[in-house]
């Protein structure tokens, strides 16, 4: 058998290209001049970090706040509408159903903009709201499409047997349905989540004084005048994802076990 | 008759989301597009007029639609040519799932970190420049950021996981034997993989093409941080008129430009996967 040649060599460039830029922050982050010139190791960056950062922590703070209100409510509202979608039979069907898919496809910007206006036409002022009605409306979509993948492993007929031993119709959701679309239930959260706190363009555009969010807060930070704070903070940043990511990946794997 | 009204009851609050907080702001925008500017921004209600898209004809922004497609065909190009022997070597290998954490950790990092991460490797002061100058190759650091060049590099780095995940998918699905019959029958081992790998793998390509040419498509950030007045794209040129000029009606009529471009690829997209699809099942057929 023929062992891939070249391929081994561009994978391996590949990979060093993709992890090479984190390592350069990593490395800056214990710089102790203020440029990218290398003057020598200090820890300065990150205690300016936790003592002289205010509007950033602000700004995890407001990314954290809106990130779990829309999420719940994508949640909720995401995994009824699925549920309805996958089991039951209402007039307006096609027409949920093609409004749920169709954010998937549009350009984040366009979706940005026209909810942009949107507000400005109904008069809502630019703020947590705002944010956290935008955000909700393009994580919705991929709870729905997270729980409606679960839901589609089992059959109606369990919900007939629920009705037919008597359950009502709150027993039989609480009881029945919730149970075992719960994986997808999870994962829709989860992944709203992620969404919500990485969003930028869309934050960009229904943002208003006060409600700025991380990736907002990093990208005028990084625009107007580079504070190798934001190297620390980076550093931080990709070590609490990572820990997360892992610990998620394992409490899934126990999850499905159990 | 239970059926339909829990139905109702469960889809009530997604109906009414979607359609109060996504298909009404896009009605909106359509219709703001078709209306004329106010003099101090915003609209002039139900005053129809053409000069949103009128407009698309000028030099100046059909040099932003030329600039658009060219960056982002270039990048979707590289970062294909890249992807498919990186998600070849990935499915060929027997720590699969190693490899794959390598290349999906940089792509949990948030955006415009990683961002700035090629900014403090390109920058005047930045780690390449630090590199040259240790090597005495320069004296005075030199500028390699805001031009296309950093533009296509950012875009490649940042879509490069998009690429070879669904890559990686349809190659690990690929029957391996294949490759040994066809040298069996006399092919060498660039031909087997270019005759018979490359066919039997096309829906996973278009899929990583569909995910790195959207979103270099509709950008924002990329060409905004590293990019100068030469790279600006389409969604530069809403974020100007929508939050800079208040040009309601253009900013709309561009967004709709996008969402139309975006659906012309869809829909290729879609029917160039049912073609491949469908040469497989004529292919079936003849043996």
């Amino acid at each position: 058998m023929n062992k891939p040649r070249a391929s081994k060599y561009i994978f391996w460039t590949t990979a060093i290209f993709l992890i090479l830029p984190l390592l350069v922050l990593l490395f800056y982050s214990f710089n102790e001049s203020r440029s990218f010139t290398w003057t020598g190791f200090s820890f300065i960056w990150y205690e300016k970090l936790f003592n002289e950062s205010a509007q950033l922590w602000q700004a995890v703070n407001n990314s954290l706040i809106v990130a779990i209100v829309s999420s719940l409510i994508a949640t909720v509202i995401g995994s009824l509408g699925a549920i309805a979608i996958n089991w039951y039979k209402f007039f307006f069907k096609p027409y949920a159903t093609a409004l749920s898919f169709l954010p998937l496809v549009l350009p984040e910007i366009v979706l940005g903009v026209s909810i942009l206006v949107f507000f400005n036409m109904i008069g809502l002022p630019l703020g947590m709201v705002s944010v956290i009605i935008a955000h909700t409306t393009f994580t919705l979509p991929f709870v729905l499409l997270m729980v409606m993948a679960r839901l589609s492993e089992f059959d109606f007929s369990i919900i007939e047997a629920s009705r037919d031993l008597g359950a009502t119709e709150l027993q039989t959701l609480l009881r029945v349905i919730i149970p075992i679309s719960m994986p997808g239930i999870i994962s829709g959260f989860l992944t709203a989540f992620t969404l919500s706190l990485e969003d930028f363009v869309v934050t960009l555009f229904v943002a208003g004084p006060g409600s700025s969010t991380l990736p907002l807060y990093i990208f005028s930070a990084i625009r107007f005048g580079v504070t190798p704070t934001i190297n620390a903070f980076s550093v931080l940043l990709i070590a609490v994802t990572v820990l997360l990511a892992v610990s998620v990946h394992r409490l899934f794997k126990y999850l499905i076990k159990a | 008759m239970n059926k339909q009204r829990w139905g109702i009851f469960y889809s009530g609050p997604l109906t009414f989301w979607l359609s109060f907080f996504f298909l009404i702001p896009i009605g909106i925008i359509i219709y703001y597009s078709l209306m004329s500017r106010d003099v101090f921004g915003g609209v002039k209600h139900f005053t129809l007029s053409w000069n949103a898209y009128a407009s698309m004809a000028d030099p100046s922004f059909i040099q932003v639609l030329i600039t658009t497609l060219w960056i982002s065909v270039l990048s979707t190009v590289l970062t294909i040519v890249i992807a498919l022997p990186s998600a070849y070597y990935m499915a060929r290998s027997k720590n699969a799932t190693f490899l794959l954490l390598l290349i999906i950790v940089p792509f949990w990092i948030n955006f415009l970190i990683r961002i700035f991460a090629w900014m403090a490797i390109l920058g005047t002061e930045g780690f390449l420049n630090d590199i040259l100058k240790f090597f005495g190759v320069v004296d005075e650091g030199i500028q390699f950021l805001y031009n296309p060049v950093a533009v296509i590099i950012v875009f490649v780095y940042s879509y490069l996981p998009y690429a070879i995940l669904p890559l990686y998918s349809t190659i690990e699905n690929f029957d391996f034997s294949l490759l040994e019959a066809a040298r069996d029958l006399g092919a060498t081992h660039r031909q087997s993989l270019i005759k018979v790998m490359l066919p039997a793998i096309r829906p996973g390509i278009l899929t990583a093409v569909l995910f790195t040419f959207i979103p270099t498509f509709g950008a924002y950030a990329v060409p905004q941080l590293v990019g100068d007045k030469n790279t600006w794209m389409l969604g530069n040129v809403i974020a100007y008129e929508l939050l800079r000029n208040r040009d309601y009606p253009k900013a709309s009529a561009i967004s709709i430009l996008i969402t139309v471009l975006t659906a012309v690829i869809l829909l290729v997209y879609l029917f160039l996967q049912r073609r491949s699809s469908e040469i497989e099942k004529k292919g079936l057929l003849n043996e």
